[in-house]
């Protein structure tokens, strides 16, 4: 017989260690599956983070991921490196399945985050690992002194197209629209370095080359006219989708797969379970807020099992 | 490190490709996010079927030429050789359950 724990979580970036490390401190001796390979979740793809507050000079995202890992095993959180492949929401207690097996709980916490989009262009699967990447800090360095371009016009896009300038030649930002999305700090930084150059109201139709990227095609939002933009790189940056698919058919989400909550509180439709972080917010998607709102979903938790057990 | 070993430029050919196994190559770096989280996967992955399938690991720093040979513009990426031959290629991370299944044929 499967023990019947208080809580589970699933996902391990800052949403899913916050949730943990409350739920240790709050005796509930929380299970975390945080997933094989993204464990950490986004942070780790990225160097320097300069808005999480606390870290005046700044703090690397895989370091930042370590320490909120070993705060909440501090407090007793239990933490499995395995993917959840299957949920049972709706009977109580709720189960749970990972590559090891499966486990009970009586509430579950889903703070699963999101995943890169992707343009959806000819030539953008086949050229993956050939000249397209979507982590500037894991593949830039293979760019010495080319030309590359990043799609997006975002926060994440700046940072990419700042960090690439150490390695490439030329980096261009091609942007679907004529104004940024992105803060005005990243953006103002990305817009005053020389190496960066500006394509705006330009969307990519295709990339294009022979077994090794060589260009994009531009189609001009505005004008329709066609160009192809001569890179040997291309860093998409333009977005992110909720990583719902799993409780797609339990949960109800939005038009794009965003979980629904009722907020301010973490709960869903279903008692017991709650979703925080990056898979909820559609809206501000940070570090801090993911932490918040892993925080309140812990809290949320603690309540229940508490009302639960009277 | 483990079940797993270091190759470099200068070992690169004796080891991996003159080598009678089936040998994985993990491309990684220090400096990248998704090459830490694999490692722990391909440790496991030597540690089980080391006997069928040879795991090793090329710092692409330290190791610019064969780097360039194979054409390796991501990390982690994962290049099986058989014979001297790359005969499979996988770019970034995978979870455990499917680079068992993506390498099934070597396994």
């Amino acid at each position: 017989m499967t023990d019947i724990r208080n809580v589970i979580i699933i996902g391990s970036g800052p949403a899913g260690y916050t949730a943990a490390l409350y739920a240790a401190r709050a005796q509930l001796k929380p299970l975390v599956f945080e997933g094989s390979v993204t464990s950490g979740g986004a942070l780790m793809n990225t160097t320097d983070v300069e808005n999480f507050p606390g870290f005046p000079d700044g703090v690397m995202g895989p370091d930042l991921m370590d320490s909120m890992r070993k705060q909440a095993e501090r407090f007793g959180a239990e933490l499995v490196a395995e993917d959840v492949t299957g949920v049972d929401l709706t009977d109580v207690p709720m189960r749970v399945t990972a590559d090891s097996g499966s486990y009970l709980a009586l509430t579950v916490i889903i703070a699963t985050g999101s995943r890169y989009r992707e343009l959806g262009v000819p030539g953008e699967k086949l050229l993956s690992g050939h000249g397209v990447s979507w982590c500037a800090t894991c593949d830039g360095f293979f760019f010495r002194d080319q030309d590359i371009a990043v799609i997006g016009g975002g926060d994440s896009a700046m940072e990419e197209a700042t960090f690439l300038t150490r390695f490439a030649r030329s980096v261009t930002v091609v942007h679907r629209r004529d104004t940024l999305r992105a803060s005005r700090i990243m953006a103002d930084r990305a817009l005053a370095n020389p190496k960066i150059k500006f394509r705006w109201d330009s969307i990519v139709t295709e990339i294009v080359g022979d077994g090794k990227v060589s260009g994009v095609r531009l189609r001009d939002a505005k004008s329709g006219e066609e160009s192809v933009l001569d890179v040997s790189g291309v860093f998409v940056a333009i977005g992110h989708d909720p990583r719902s698919e799993l409780f797609a058919d339990q949960l109800s989400s939005d038009s794009e797969g965003y979980l629904l909550v009722d907020q301010p509180s973490t709960r869903t439709a279903i008692p017991g379970v709650f979703a925080c972080g990056d898979v909820v917010d559609r809206h501000y998607r940070q570090a801090v807020t993911a932490a918040g709102t892993g925080c309140a979903a812990a809290l949320d938790a603690e309540r229940y099992l508490a009302d639960y057990g009277s | 490190m483990g079940a797993t070993r270091a190759v470099t430029d200068q070992s690169f050919e004796k080891e991996v490709l003159n080598s009678t196994k089936p040998v994985l190559v993990d491309y990684w770096a220090e400096w990248c996010g998704p090459c830490r989280l694999v490692a722990p996967v391909l440790e496991a992955i030597a540690a089980e079927h080391g006997d069928k399938l040879e795991i090793v690991k090329l710092n692409v720093d330290d190791n610019p030429e064969v780097t360039r040979r194979y054409n390796i513009l991501n990390i982690p990426t994962l290049g099986v050789f058989q014979n001297g031959q790359v005969v499979k290629e996988l770019v970034g991370a995978r979870s455990k359950s499917a680079l068992l299944r993506e390498l099934a044929d070597f396994i």
